[in-house]
């Protein structure tokens, strides 16, 4: 079970978040709804354990995956590498099957500079899911995208959760996405940010 | 392009040696300037006795130790002054001060401190050289991506891998342009530090020769090191950036 619980998070003088609990079960999809700058995304950097100053207490498996607003890839190594650096334990045939799954087999030497930014978002995805994360975190996924490409990308990784079930905690501005993504939507509002009423499920 | 990438430095080269030849003849004095062609037999004989070689050895061992030595604290001291403020607020009036240190006080300071020997004069050449690299490093390190950091650390990287595959290489171009700066800096004060108080070395050569008066033999020496400088540079120096700058060009 992961578990939030964080009672406050100040930058500086001022405090972005006040008393946030929730708890993601192994397997469910949480979606983390609320405009932009209100501090969803610091919520989320606290439970990759990226921020460590805050108040409360966050509880999480080690076995973490991520995928930013941008694909955040290692630009000085190839496809592959970038799936086998973080995940040494894969092999190169588990990482090439993880190439092929989000469309890019054959593209094992390319550097993400030679690839489109909607494969450099794929190789991303594929990277998140190549190590069978407990729990996967994403931030803003999809957002930057047109309309096309966000939908294919929302059916991969629509596909990828069914198959790995990682417990995920999805942050997004978009109620659309949200519904579609998640089987539980959790909304941010207020300034310290604090969570507004549950929504249910889609 | 790739022909006139070779062809300009080949005719650049030819001019001073014009120059060199116009100044001569102007001189008319071999004692003063030599011809350059009258190095030639010299530089034989010198590499023919074996001592060119020995010499020129001596100076690139020393250069090879102080590069290697720089580099490598160099490195550790720019990535953390880079990286931690409070580490830069304190070693930085020390970059400040060392970097404004004459070489030749350091080097002084070596020999009367530590004695008349080889730790001395690689220890004076290293120090000569550290607070510039951690200089050049630490623009570097306090440029480094903080994304690319979180995805280390959420992805749980060994200390080895993130420095190997994320930090190192963000730093690379930095790391450049310090070790080729480095190179022509140390071999420069790698002969200061022979010329002082050492018994071989080019630089131990051109004091020799300073003191016989002896242009010629002077010019064999500074040019022949030259000539490895050079090889260093185009043999190893370049051909390696070319390779850490592979993904840009890719």
């Amino acid at each position: 079970m992961i578990r939030a619980d964080i009672t406050s998070k100040f930058f500086g003088e001022q405090q972005v978040l006040g008393q946030v609990q929730f708890t993601i079960a192994p397997g469910e999809t949480v979606a983390l709804l609320g405009p932009s700058g209100i501090g969803k995304s610091t919520i989320l950097r606290i439970m990759a354990g990226i921020d460590t100053r805050f108040e409360g207490r966050v509880t999480r498996p080690e076995n973490m995956a991520i995928v930013f607003q941008e694909p955040n890839l290692l630009p000085w190594r190839n496809a592959l590498d970038n799936l086998l650096i973080p995940h040494p334990t894969l092999g190169a045939v588990a990482a090439r099957e993880a190439l092929e799954k989000v469309g890019l087999a054959g593209r094992d030497e390319a550097f993400p500079g030679q690839l489109s930014l909607g494969q450099q978002r794929r190789l991303a995805l594929a990277r998140a899911f190549a190590g069978a994360p407990e729990f996967l975190v994403m931030d803003e996924p999809f957002v930057s995208l047109d309309p096309e490409m966000a939908d294919q990308m929302l059916s991969l990784t629509e596909t990828l959760i069914a198959e790995a079930r990682p417990a995920t905690l999805f942050v997004t501005h978009a109620r659309a996405e949200a519904d579609r993504l998640a089987d539980r939507v959790i909304a941010l509002s207020g300034r310290p940010a604090t969570l507004s009423q549950k929504a249910d499920a889609a | 392009m790739r022909h006139s990438g070779v062809t300009t430095p080949v005719l650049s080269i030819v001019g001073l040696l014009l120059l060199w030849v116009v100044c001569a003849t102007l001189t008319a004095d071999p004692t003063v300037l030599p011809q350059p062609w009258a190095l030639i037999a010299p530089a034989a004989r010198e590499l023919a006795s074996g001592t060119l070689l020995y010499h020129l050895g001596a100076t690139l061992l020393r250069v090879i130790w102080a590069f290697a030595l720089a580099m490598a604290i160099g490195v550790t001291l720019g990535l953390a002054m880079g990286r931690s403020e409070r580490v830069n607020r304190w070693l930085d009036p020390w970059l400040v001060i060392f970097l404004n240190l004459p070489a030749l006080v350091l080097i002084v300071l070596c020999y009367l401190w530590i004695g008349l020997n080889e730790t001395a004069a690689i220890i004076a050449v290293t120090l000569n050289k550290i607070p510039n690299v951690a200089t050049v490093v630490r623009e570097g390190a306090r440029a480094l991506s903080p994304e690319l950091d979180a995805m280390a650390k959420v992805y749980r990287m060994s200390w080895w891998a993130r420095m190997r595959h994320v930090t190192l290489p963000q730093l690379a171009p930095f790391i450049t342009a310090a070790a080729r700066s480095g190179v022509a800096v140390i071999w420069k004060i790698v002969l200061v530090v022979e010329f002082l108080g050492r018994s071989n070395g080019v630089g131990f050569q051109i004091h020799l020769y300073f003191q016989l008066f002896d242009v010629t033999m002077v010019l064999v020496y500074a040019l022949s090191f030259i000539a490895v400088m050079l090889t260093v540079e185009w043999a190893l120096l370049q051909p390696w950036e070319r390779r850490v700058r592979r993904w840009r060009t890719a």
